[in-house]
């Protein structure tokens, strides 16, 4: 009823043979925050393409908002990414447009209004505390900034879903912090965030819960849980 | 979110239409070289197409107007009575494979003899007094090959004094037609394709370039269609300025060639496709063709970077 994302029974087999995920069953409620942790190599990245349908399973049902998008058609796959933000560790910023244009881009090739796309963006820009940079180029800023306007871009259409892989992978820990600070604000606002992380004490400090992926299985999950790795 | 009215939805395919066009211009100056060499590859394929329909338009045309011509002329004893020559003409028309029965009285065919000498006709103006030429049927075949057969049976009917019919000239003239149009034809379709392929290449480099962009803009969830739109127009604008120099080609030279060509060929009674008709069609025809090949290069070369 409130589940924003339902995997069940998802195998995921790549062409060459590898099983990267096998039999993953798991519930995650509207407006919650989950990191998926685990060691390289055990189904991270899978996981979360699944959920932006960046891979499709082998096996197994993905309901997303009410929707079994494992069985989307490829021509609807468009209009269900809008509803899903997703932020990556190398960011993935055009060089040569500002960060208002690098927000703006997002709103323009889904062919929004130009009077809501102003609007809008100076709303993120000012969400995750850039509204003063906004004639800046992602070269002129540091790590940390440039995050947080790929985050900007990223919730500018408003979606239920926001997916992180690693978003703190390339910055220090105090950036990390900041970036922190700015998911929980988009949190709050009700959004459910899925945060794939190797940061442990961002995960032992930031209580959430914690979905633990080892073989392309889960061995654990805890609400308010720990990373359970060595950093 | 978005009214999707029918004028907000025109307004804002207006300006999403604007956004792409502006895409692909910036692109095809960006690889200013590449564009140069596919238009130019273009340019040249659609000069030689230009310069082969234009003479094959014609050798069609005059092979068509003789071919209209082929026709058996039965010429009729001076002799013969008007109920005799009404009998024959219904024999005539039993004749197998014969289309067409046509009486040409020998006054209508002074006329007719009269006005293909133009102005040199006053001389042979004596002639209306005595009329030297005879009454004839003109028959038409159902194939011009029937001819010789309708011709060697009609010969030996009472009252004819002779049987004339052309011999094989439109068979010898389809025959060279057919050859150097299989000719053309592949010589054509190689240039074609080594078009295209520059063209896809010259659209590919673009893509590369803006892999990221194409990237964020799949996550984000544009269409793939609206990512598509930049290069087909990009592949599109190639296409038709490739076409620019071989029509202004086609006008100047076939301007050139039909107005000091064509009184030649009239006292031969040949006649060639008129300036206008062969300007307007085969111009349309090339930026038709140049935009074909554009599209084609350029959808064969987003295909598969789509395919994500």
């Amino acid at each position: 009823m409130d589940d924003m994302i339902v995997m069940q029974n998802v195998w995921k087999a790549y062409p060459n043979g590898v099983m990267a995920l096998n039999g993953i069953d798991l519930s995650v409620k509207k407006g919650e925050f989950v990191y998926v942790v685990g060691p390289s190599g055990a189904g991270k990245s899978t996981f979360i393409k699944m959920i932006y349908r960046e891979l499709k399973p082998t096996r197994g049902k993905i309901i997303i908002d009410n929707k079994n998008i494992a069985s989307l058609r490829e021509r609807q796959v468009p209009y269900f990414r809008r509803k899903i933000g997703v932020v990556f560790q190398d960011f993935k910023l055009l060089p040569k447009l500002t960060v208002y244009e690098n927000v703006a881009f997002a709103l323009e090739v889904i062919e929004e209004r130009p009077v809501y796309i102003k609007k809008r963006v100076m709303e993120v820009l000012d969400l995750v505390g850039l509204k003063h940079k906004l004639r800046s180029f992602p070269d002129q800023l540091s790590g940390g900034e440039q995050q947080r306007v790929s985050i900007a871009r990223s919730i500018c259409n408003r979606p239920p879903v926001l997916i992180a892989d690693e978003p703190t992978g390339n910055l220090d820990p105090e950036t990390s912090w900041q970036i922190m600070d700015v998911f929980k604000r988009i949190n709050l606002q009700g959004t459910t965030i899925v945060m794939a992380t190797h940061n442990k004490s961002i995960v032992d400090s930031i209580k959430h819960r914690v979905i633990a992926l080892e073989g392309g299985m889960i061995v654990r999950d805890e609400l308010e849980g720990e990373y359970g790795y060595e950093a | 979110m978005c009214e999707m009215n029918w004028k907000g939805n025109m307004v804002m395919k207006l300006r999403t239409m604007r956004r792409h066009v502006s895409e692909s211009l910036k692109s095809l100056t960006r690889n200013g070289w590449m564009t140069f060499a596919s238009v130019s590859a273009v340019t040249v394929s659609l000069i030689l197409v230009a310069l082969f329909l234009m003479v094959m338009f014609n050798l069609n045309k005059i092979a068509g107007d003789i071919e209209k011509d082929v026709e058996v002329r039965v010429y009729l004893d001076r002799s013969t009575t008007p109920a005799q020559q009404n009998q024959l003409e219904e024999q005539l028309k039993q004749v197998k494979n014969v289309q067409s029965v046509t009486f040409q009285s020998k006054k209508k065919g002074l006329n007719n003899l009269l006005s293909s000498l133009g102005s040199d006709k006053g001389t042979f103006e004596d002639l209306q007094k005595e009329n030297p030429l005879p009454n004839v049927f003109i028959l038409k075949t159902r194939q011009p090959q029937q001819t010789i057969m309708v011709a060697n049976e009609v010969r030996h009917y009472p009252n004819v004094q002779d049987v004339r019919y052309g011999k094989g000239t439109v068979e010898k003239m389809f025959k060279f037609i057919n050859i150097a149009r299989n000719i053309g034809i592949v010589l054509i379709l190689g240039l074609i394709f080594t078009s295209v392929f520059l063209i896809a290449n010259t659209i590919k480099l673009t893509i590369v370039a803006r892999r990221r962009e194409i990237e964020i803009m799949k996550l984000v969830g544009a269409t793939n269609a609206f990512v598509r739109w930049p290069y087909f127009i990009e592949g599109l604008i190639m296409g038709i300025l490739g076409s620019v120099l071989p029509v202004l080609l086609v006008i100047v030279v076939y301007h050139f060639a039909y107005y000091s060509l064509s009184s030649n060929l009239s006292q031969m009674f040949i006649s060639l496709i008129p300036f206008q008709t062969m300007a307007v069609n085969l111009s349309l025809l090339l930026v038709g063709v140049g935009g074909i090949i554009g599209v084609w290069g350029s959808l064969s070369s987003v295909r598969k970077f789509l395919k994500v």
